[in-house]
């Protein structure tokens, strides 16, 4: 199960981050933060490339002891990340890629409420009870 | 999607309403340029909700501004406007002129020169849509309407680079 799903809009600050309390916080927020740098490299890299069709997904971005970061980024240039524990039975990649399409059809959801200020960071409560399955809390 | 007339009509009530509520303030050159920025605003938030919804369905490669202009005059007009723009220049320094030729806003008003003083008001909604799709998509722009015969009008959108 996921431990850690972000959110982080296009000037790379972050719009939305939860993860498993029971761990440290600071922790995630920092693996994201890091996991930044891998995303803005394949991006530049796969336009140099001249891929026809450009992924959304980026897949595996980096593993760690403990976890594997993936990463998905939508045409606005907003990126997903999320962290799942490694000592899992690994997820398949279809899997991975499901719970980032449930992702981003949440996030689509909220850009079109009413309330939300694209820049603003997410507070909606329904969109956190989506994620919830998501995260196994 | 709906009718065609609804949005045209819900447009028309929008602009109405807009100018209804500043009618009752200050003098007459404030109120016109706080009601254009205000249907401006308006459209900049639909073209960035806009281009959320529509975009996610498929992922083309952007690799110009180019390309970003020719989507948005392909792909969103015929979301909103259920036809493409009919003319797209440029002088690939940034500056782009979209000419519609029968824009369907404007089709009601007249085929001529009646009524050219209040079209503006009816284009700042949809400048501030092509902003917000545009902002959405990663580029910085200004975007300005004219009309020299109804009902066909252009926008010409400048890129701003950073």
């Amino acid at each position: 199960m996921a431990v850690c799903i972000a959110v982080i809009a296009k000037e790379n600050y972050p719009l939305y981050i939860r993860s498993v309390p029971t761990q440290g916080e600071l922790k995630f927020h920092y693996t994201v933060h890091t996991s930044l740098d891998v995303v803005e490299e394949k991006i530049s890299g796969v336009g140099k490339a001249l891929a026809d069709q450009r992924e959304l997904y980026l897949g595996l971005l980096y593993p760690t002891e403990d976890y594997k970061v993936y990463g998905y980024v939508t045409n606005s240039k907003v990126k997903f990340v999320i962290v799942v524990d490694s000592s899992n039975t690994s997820l398949r990649d279809n899997e991975i890629r499901s719970m980032f399409r449930k992702l981003h059809n949440s996030f689509t959801d909220v850009m079109c409420n009413p309330f939300y200020n694209p820049g603003d960071p997410i507070q909606s409560k329904t969109d956190l009870m989506k994620w919830q399955p998501l995260n196994g809390l | 999607m709906a009718d065609d007339a609804l949005f045209e009509f819900l447009h028309m009530e929008i602009v109405a309403h807009v100018y209804k509520e500043q009618a009752t303030r200050e003098d007459i050159d404030k109120e016109r340029v706080t009601c254009v920025s205000t249907l401006e605003l308006m459209g900049f938030r639909v073209g960035q909700g806009l281009i959320e919804r529509r975009f996610t369905k498929d992922c083309p490669t952007f690799k110009e501004d180019l390309d970003i202009m020719k989507f948005l005059c392909k792909d969103l007009w015929s979301t909103i406007f259920r036809k493409q723009i009919d003319n797209l220049r440029t002088n690939h320094q940034g500056t782009y002129v979209l000419q519609d030729n029968k824009f369907a806003l404007l089709t009601q008003f007249s085929t001529g020169k009646q009524y050219l003083e209040e079209a503006p008001k009816y284009l700042a909604f949809s400048c501030g849509l092509i902003r917000g799709a545009l902002s959405n998509l990663g580029l910085e722009s200004v975007v300005t309407a004219e009309v020299s015969l109804m009902p066909s009008c252009k926008f010409q959108v400048v890129i701003q680079k950073l």
